[in-house]
């Protein structure tokens, strides 16, 4: 115990690393991940074919194979980003995979004729998916999606084969130091996951809720 | 685009056929709607009047013919298409109202979305209409909170709402309990005395007789008999119209 107080602040860092890594590839998953959704139902075949290809080629790539990539591959030609975009990049392109997949299934679920009113009185492709579709498909969408979130801010634990600031290769690195305190680091990190992932997915339970009701 | 009262007809369908697949669903089929027209599409089910109705704003493509609205063709896809479809109105016969949105926002969403009017200028529309159509007082509830004669009234103030040249409307009251018919029909007589241009498919012969010029029979992808509803409904030529009046009518 007076380990873990000892290295507090490497704890710290470690977590904000975690928790910061969480929030960008998130947000870069969700953004993307809806992008690629509206691409698969559009009318035009190129941009449906794009989409398919890319969700397809996440969806079978293990998660360390594209973070090798982004940090190992890009690289070789020419393109450097620090570690922390890199993982970024990587957990969000990954998961913008299963977004997208989510959001599709919540598009399907949304009755035809909603979209069919919203363009027969005129509104453009992407207008009836802005603002009667995907706000209809979101409802359906926030479990599977809560899911999909919550795997990846477990998924940033990889971020730990390839650098020394994440929580998870926070623990190989103390456990070296000190095999004695090696419970409590492993209970320490654990907790670390849980408080990004708990608070999570209670914030998800009251959205499901809400949308329910509203519904 | 200002269209100029020639005697062009405000909707024209040339040699128009449409295939799903290998069902041959329209075939060879000619119309014209003047301004200020109200045609009853009548027929039996499957004999291809929605996907008619449909054709009008290309919510359904054709494979061979010509549709145009206001002397100008259907656009085939894009900006064009969405414009030409603000200027046509359609009522389905489930509504259809967006379910995220209010009555109120139901009724905006098209003026501000694609007129850009301003908030404003669209809501005060929007109540006007509504109290047009006697649902005023629902403004802020959400669809499933009404009945279907409501939401089907709410359906055709959102039409309204974009100054449309023509409303089609596809079986607007099929899907109602019996009891919320005649409100809705009420809404629709109104519309036609106003002069409003429409397309109405249905079977109800009550609103065929007060309020259209035409009476429109279908059968089989083909439009069979065209004529006053009077002369329809009392001596019909064909013998699929007499055998299909003999069972709306028995029943
Ligand atoms: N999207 C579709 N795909 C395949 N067949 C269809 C589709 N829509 C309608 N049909 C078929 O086309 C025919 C005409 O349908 P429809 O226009 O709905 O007839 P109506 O409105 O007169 O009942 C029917 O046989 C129907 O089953
Ligand atoms: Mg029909």
């Amino acid at each position: 115990m007076q380990f873990f107080l000892d290295n507090i602040d490497l704890f710290r860092d470690a977590f904000l690393n975690t928790l910061g890594l969480t929030l960008f590839a998130g947000v870069l998953a969700l953004v993307l991940g809806t992008v690629l959704a509206g691409m698969r139902v559009s009318p035009i075949a190129p941009l449906r074919g794009l989409a398919t290809v890319y969700v397809e080629i996440f969806r079978n790539t293990p998660l360390t194979v594209v973070f090798f990539f982004v940090i190992f591959g890009l690289p070789q030609i020419d393109t450097v980003v620090p570690f922390f975009t890199g993982a970024v990049i990587a957990v969000g392109t990954y998961t913008a995979a299963f977004v997208a997949e989510a959001i599709r299934s919540g598009i399907n679920s949304v009755a035809p004729g909603q979209a069919e009113a919203a363009r027969a009185l005129g509104l453009t492709f992407s207008q009836t998916l802005t603002t009667v579709v995907l706000p209809q498909a979101f409802r359906t969408v926030v479990p599977p999606l809560g899911s999909v979130l919550i795997a990846m801010a477990k998924n940033t634990s990889i971020a730990a084969g390839f650098s020394i600031s994440e929580v998870s290769s926070l623990l190989a690195r103390l456990s070296n130091a000190d095999p004695n305190d090696l419970l409590f680091i492993l209970l320490g990190v654990v907790l670390a996951y849980m408080i990004i992932t708990v608070p999570a997915a209670i914030a998800l339970n009251r959205i499901e809720h809400r949308v329910a009701i509203l519904r | 685009m200002t269209s100029a009262p020639t005697g062009e007809p405000l909707v024209r369908l040339t040699g128009v056929n449409k295939w799903f697949g290998d069902l041959h669903v329209l075939q060879d089929v000619d119309l014209t709607i003047d301004r200020g027209e109200v045609v009853v599409v009548i027929g039996p089910s499957g004999s291809g009047k929605s996907t008619l109705c449909r054709t009008i704003n290309r919510l359904e493509s054709i494979e061979r013919g010509e549709i145009t609205i206001d002397g100008t063709p259907l656009p085939a896809e894009g900006k064009e298409l969405a414009a030409l479809r603000s200027d046509v109105g359609m009522v389905f016969q489930s509504f259809n109202l967006f379910a995220h949105k209010t009555i109120l926002e139901n009724v905006m969403l098209g003026p501000v979305k694609v007129r850009g009017k301003s908030k404003a200028e669209a809501e005060k529309r929007a109540r006007e209409l509504l109290d047009r159509v006697g649902v005023g007082h629902q403004a802020d509830k959400v669809p499933a909170q009404l009945s279907g004669g409501q939401q089907q009234r709410v359906a055709i103030a959102r039409a309204l709402a974009m100054d449309p040249k023509v409303m089609l409307f596809d079986e607007p009251t099929s899907a109602l309990d019996p009891e919320m018919i005649n409100e809705v029909l009420e809404v629709m007589v109104g519309l036609a005395k106003d002069g409003m241009t429409m397309v109405v498919v249905t079977h109800e012969m009550g609103f065929a007789r007060r309020a259209a010029n035409r009476v429109v029979f279908m059968d089989g992808g083909r439009i069979v008999e065209s004529s006053d509803p009077e002369t329809f409904f009392t001596s019909p030529t064909s013998d699929r119209a007499k055998d299909f009046l003999s069972k709306i009518l028995n029943h």
